[in-house]
């Protein structure tokens, strides 16, 4: 099991994708060139977010969760996009209605059934309008940076480097 | 009472499913509720098809299964959280 990377080569701003597709593409070849996914991963991750969409209204501030199997990823990674307008992406668990999302918490996990707590603490992000509108006011990748090590113990313990 | 069989599935079996499974759990310490819980994919779901009691999903379901299908979306959003807890609750049970 690697340790999480979560840092600003993997955080974008102001993406510019037309369609999820796009910005699926882009944040997942991002992930290959900082080398923490195999190149199958962004194939597969567009493949799994067509199956199994991963889109969730949580708010005025929506997200999507895009990841995938793990044998596409090399190290276990946290990616951040944050979109210049919103892009429609399919609800979770639904097969047509759509939601406009803000903000996409790309997931490179590479051990099936683990990392609940870390999991669960980016759930509580997601629960709160007032942390993710937070991460698009900003245009300083580490203050997105910090803000998540905030919420997200397995990003601020790690190491104790700082 | 017999132990209840509850599937809890998404589609990696990585992400989505591992919170699900976690509050499920939580819920079953506290309500002393003994649980048999399978994380797993959502294509692993056929196999479980005689034994499970009942199926906690993120995913869409378009199969019919003998036993019932809940969406557990909420756990992910926040919202609606507490309905859908009670639904999973009243399941387990019966």
């Amino acid at each position: 099991m690697s340790d999480l990377y979560f840092d600003t080569p993997v955080i974008l701003l102001d993406m510019d994708g037309g369609s999820k597709e796009e910005v699926l593409r882009a944040m997942a070849q991002n992930l290959v060139n900082n080398g923490l996914v195999k190149q199958s991963f962004v194939k597969a991750v567009i493949q799994r977010e067509n199956e199994y969409a991963t889109g969730l209204p949580t708010g005025e501030i929506a997200v999507a969760i895009p990841h995938t199997d793990v044998e596409h990823v090399q190290q276990k990674a946290i990616s951040v996009g944050i979109l210049k307008d919103p892009v429609d992406f399919v609800i979770m668990g639904d097969d047509t209605e759509t939601v406009p999302v803000k903000i996409v918490f790309m997931l490179a996990m590479d051990e099936a059934h683990s990392q609940l707590k870390l999991l669960q603490q980016l759930m509580q992000v997601f629960q709160d309008q007032s942390v993710l509108n937070g991460l698009i006011s900003t245009s300083d990748k580490k203050q997105i940076k910090h803000t998540m090590e905030e919420k997200l113990d397995a990003l601020s313990l790690k190491g104790g480097e700082k | 009472m017999a132990k209840k069989q509850v599937l809890v599935a998404c589609g990696a079996g990585v992400a989505t499913s591992t919170v699900v499974n976690g509050a499920i759990e939580d819920m079953a310490k506290e309500h002393k509720l003994s649980v048999d819980l399978k994380q797993i994919k959502i294509a692993e779901v056929e196999s479980y098809v005689d034994t499970a009691d009942l199926l906690v999903t993120t995913a869409t379901i378009k199969k019919e299964y003998p036993f019932p299908v809940i969406n557990a979306r909420s756990f992910l959003t926040g919202i609606g959280m507490e309905d859908t807890k009670q639904e999973i609750l009243d399941e387990l049970k019966k």
